[in-house]
């Protein structure tokens, strides 16, 4: 049986190495913020963070996750404070319907973890996470607050 | 009104209420029990009306009949409840009834649907009334107490004072005594100019979960022992199984169960949807496609081309005789236009958890029609409604796909094979790209006459093509005609009346359904009427030799002149703007709101058409929190530019050809244009957001396109034209 370092713990994670992680992740583990919306890397509902590096994880096999650290949604928190950019999230009011906003955090934060104070094209080429109720706007508002705050 | 007094009185007490999906998934023992809140909290919280809940603590919990689906609907009517209460904003959530509850007590929450812009104003009056009703009680309580007449309080904060002694009682004090008494027949509600939480710009209440991954959508609904399912329906409408081999699957990691359901389509039940959807993918499936197996995009086209020269049609505005004014004028304009289908692509795919048992069918799933899905989850489980129930979670976006119940049957014909084992149906994005219920297509001729002056005398309106209502229920169409085909183009009404004072207008409609099932899709058939007349405007503004608006001015009523003065003022319309930079304008009523856009555009000369902003102006009525209606209007020219760019469903032998994002390609963060939300609200009246903006972005891009191209184009979406010059 695998297992497989999530939000710091280890968990075992009983399942065929080809199931993608973002099915481990929902099902098997039970840690649902992580969300599906397209399967084939489209749309960037399922992105979390593997060793740190944002991925889509629709695409990645549990088999190629061994030994790496993986942080989803509901890592990101520590302590019950949110994190920087959930914060700014929560002050702009980002979120409607909500369903894409786990993968847009995610990418968010990995974003500000490798360019601190990214630029309009730096979000417009890191950010192509699909929002079908269409909170860009608010999105890149956040972004840049995060930044400053 | 037939409110229950007390919570403790009634029988289903406080059953069936959500307080939090958490509560759902973490305390729901199985069996035939609906969700109960905490032991603890059932004691002591008190139900003062079926609008509000009270807590010893001053908590108070506000039922919201009406789902979320990201539109702000909680919040919104959250407000209209507690204005009227005069409660402490900060203690406020929100909890919603069941569509079971709801009959169970005479309907007193009314309406469950959500569509049409509708949430609040179709339920401003009651539950304003539903506020108003227990913040009286609650002062009559104080009242009593005190032995004082009820006109000598007062309250505001969650506090009933007694302003002559100076006593004081918070709400949560009052509310066992409250919940006692009778409900007052008649309340008056407040004057707009004294509400201090409507019009306000407060925050959403449903964020924090969002941001975290606590929030439970359908799609994250576990209980014990549940068992996740996928589905796969006939690639073509109207089409069925002709066999399938089990056997091959049956074996493989994880699946429980292979199953066919209605004739049409075959599911795999599994421990994980990972599971699930390897084996159906493996599943060998014959399908017998039936009569549309063969039919192709170009047939779709030729049926509607064929209504636009039908000789019968169902007429939806008349005035004078359109047909002689447009032969007698001093210049004719011609044009036609075409509209394709369009996909929801909802992010969060159909899903619905069943639990069957023989005398008992529970349903967990975002729905936009509670009231339908219990009726459907009764159906499909051959029970009585009043043994069934529904419980809503929250909607990861409805669009109007989620007013539809197909796969809340799917997932009780499911669960049905599997008495006593809840499962949870996931649609893959495939299946939802290609069993959709589509924006239904349509094309439009348009025929106008000008006079010497260049005034638009005469203007014919032939639409062709689908009507939602015969693809719903074609029962209830009656002598060929669908009055919701002429959204935007009525000829009064609260609703989405027609702008134009023309001396003879005909507009009409040849009904043409082709086999894909149409639904509602956002902003509905505003979205293409307003391509067609607006394009059509500015063809015919042109032809006069005019500005388009002010050829548009001279003809529009006063509340559309309004806001398309108020959006061009606010654009700076008629002024320099950047080089290369253009501006084009469309206006529309729809939902009771007045709406209208500038978009500034430019092409580039290898034909890359940027969206540099859109300006967009709404008159409402009443706007009850801007902060909330800027989102929405902003989010819905994401949506409406994503179909105007690259929405286009076609068919292929009967078959959806389109099968995910990939091929269903949507706007993302790069091409989000600058939307600048102007909001002028006459009051007098309450109009809907969030449909009715959509309507205008199309036609204010194509009209700047014109304008910096000279390419008009009219034929959507806009990918499969090449707009380099010359080309
Ligand atoms: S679900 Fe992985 S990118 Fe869409
Ligand atoms: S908030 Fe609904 S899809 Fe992004």
């Amino acid at each position: 049986m695998a297992v497989l370092n999530v939000n710091g713990k280890s968990l075992p994670a009983d399942a065929d190495p080809r199931t993608p992680l973002l099915w481990v992740l929902r099902d098997t583990l039970g840690l649902t913020g992580t969300k599906y919306g397209c399967g084939i890397a489209q749309c960037g509902a399922c992105t979390v963070h593997i060793d740190g590096v944002a991925a889509r994880s629709c695409q990645v096999p549990l088999s190629s996750v061994g030994g790496k650290k993986v942080v989803t949604i509901e890592g990101l928190a520590e302590n019950g404070k949110l994190s920087k950019i959930q914060q700014a999230w929560l002050e702009h009011d980002v979120p409607q319907c909500g369903y894409c906003q786990s993968g847009m955090i995610m990418a968010a934060t990995a974003l500000l973890a490798a360019k601190p104070q990214p630029t309009d094209s730096d979000i417009d080429a890191a950010m192509t996470n699909i929002c079908r109720c269409g909170t860009y706007k608010q999105v890149r508002e956040a972004l840049h607050a995060a930044a400053k705050a | 009104m037939t409110m229950q007094s007390s919570i403790g009185q009634s029988p289903l007490g406080r059953r069936g209420f959500l307080v939090s999906g958490a509560t759902v998934v973490g305390g729901f023992a199985l069996g035939l029990h609906f969700p109960f809140v905490g032991p603890a909290e059932a004691a002591e919280a008190q139900e003062i009306d079926a609008w509000v809940v009270i807590h010893p603590d001053d908590r108070v919990v506000i039922r919201i009949a009406r789902s979320e689906m990201g539109q702000g609907t909680l919040t919104g009517l959250a407000q209209l409840v507690a204005e009227e209460l005069e409660c402490d904003w900060s203690k406020v959530s929100t909890e919603y009834p069941t569509p079971g509850e709801n009959l169970r007590r005479g309907r007193v929450w009314r309406d469950f649907s959500t569509g049409g812009s509708r949430g609040i104003r179709g339920s401003q009056q009651y539950v304003r009334e539903g506020g108003a009703v227990a913040r009286e009680m609650l002062i009559a309580a104080a009242a009593a107490e005190w032995k004082v007449p009820a006109g000598e309080c007062k309250a505001a904060g969650s506090v009933v004072t007694h302003a002559p002694s100076g006593r004081t009682r918070r709400y949560g004090e009052l509310a066992a005594a409250a919940a006692k008494l009778e409900p007052p027949r008649r309340v008056a509600l407040k004057d707009p100019k004294d509400w201090t939480l409507i019009g306000k710009p407060v925050k959403r209440l449903d964020t924090l979960d969002k941001l975290t991954g606590r929030q439970i959508y359908g799609i994250d609904m576990r209980l014990p022992g549940m068992l996740v399912a996928t589905v796969k329906a006939c690639p073509v409408f109207g089409g069925k199984i002709k066999s399938f081999d089990a056997a091959k699957v049956e074996k493989m990691h994880g699946v429980k169960k292979v199953v066919s359901i209605d004739d049409n389509a075959v599911v795999v039940v599994a421990d994980t949807y990972w599971n699930a959807h390897t084996a159906l993918e493996a599943l060998p499936v014959q399908w017998d496609t039936g009569s549309f197996g063969r039919l192709q995009q170009e047939a779709v086209t030729a049926m509607l081309k064929d209504g636009l020269g039908a000789g019968e049609a169902f007429i939806g505005n008349k005035a004078g005789d359109a047909r002689a004014a447009i032969d007698g004028a001093a210049k004719k304009v011609e044009a036609t236009y075409a509209f394709p289908w369009q996909y929801h692509g909802t992010m969060e795919p159909m899903n619905a958890t069943a639990l069957y048992t023989p005398d008992k069918c529970e349903v967990w799933c975002g729905t936009q029609n509670g009231e339908a899905a219990l009726a459907a989850t009764a159906e499909a489980a051959g029970l009585a409604v009043a043994r069934c129930d529904v419980h809503k979670l929250m909607v990861g976006g409805g669009f109007g796909r989620r007013g539809r119940t197909d796969y809340v049957r799917q997932a009780v014909l499911v669960a049905k094979q599997m008495p006593g084992t809840p499962v949870k149906l996931v649609w893959s994005r495939e299946e939802d790209t290609t069993h959709d219920q589509y924006h239904p297509t349509t094309m439009c001729k348009l025929m106008g006459g000008l006079d010497a002056d260049g005034k638009l005398v005469g203007l014919h309106v032939r639409l062709s093509g689908q009507s939602i209502r015969a693809s719903l229920a074609p029962q209830s169409i009656r002598a060929n005609g669908d009055p919701g085909v002429f959204q935007g183009f009525t000829p009064g009404g609260q609703e989405s009346a027609y702008g134009y004072e023309v001396p003879n207008l005909l507009i009409d409609h040849a009904m043409r359904n082709p086999h894909l099932p149409a639904g509602f899709w956002r902003g509905v058939n505003t979205n293409q009427n307003a391509v067609y007349m607006e394009c059509f405007m500015d063809e015919l503004a042109e032809a006069a030799g005019q500005d388009p608006l002010e050829f548009r001015l001279k003809m529009l009523k006063p509340k559309h002149t309004a806001v398309l003065k108020a959006a061009a003022g606010r654009a700076g319309y008629g002024k320099p703007l950047p080089v290369g930079h253009v501006h084009g304008l469309a206006q529309i009523m729809g939902y009771g709101s007045y709406v209208a856009a500038i978009a500034e555009v430019s092409v580039s000369g290898d034909g890359i058409l940027k969206i540099h902003k859109i300006t967009a102006a709404t008159d409402p009525g009443h706007a009850v929190n801007p902060a909330q209606i800027e989102r929405q209007v902003a989010g819905s020219f994401v949506f409406g530019l994503s179909a105007a760019l690259y929405g286009e469903i076609t068919v292929k032998d009967g078959a959806v050809e389109q099968t995910n994002f990939d091929s269903y390609n949507v706007m993302r963060i790069d091409e989000m244009p600058d939307v600048d939300v102007a909001l002028v609200p006459s009051g007098g009246f309450w109009g809907g957001v969030g449909e009715p903006t959509i309507a205008v972005a199309a036609p204010a891009v194509l009209n700047g396109i014109y304008r910096a191209t000279g390419k008009r184009v009219r034929e959507l979406p806009l990918m499969k034209h090449d707009l380099k010059k010359g080309a």
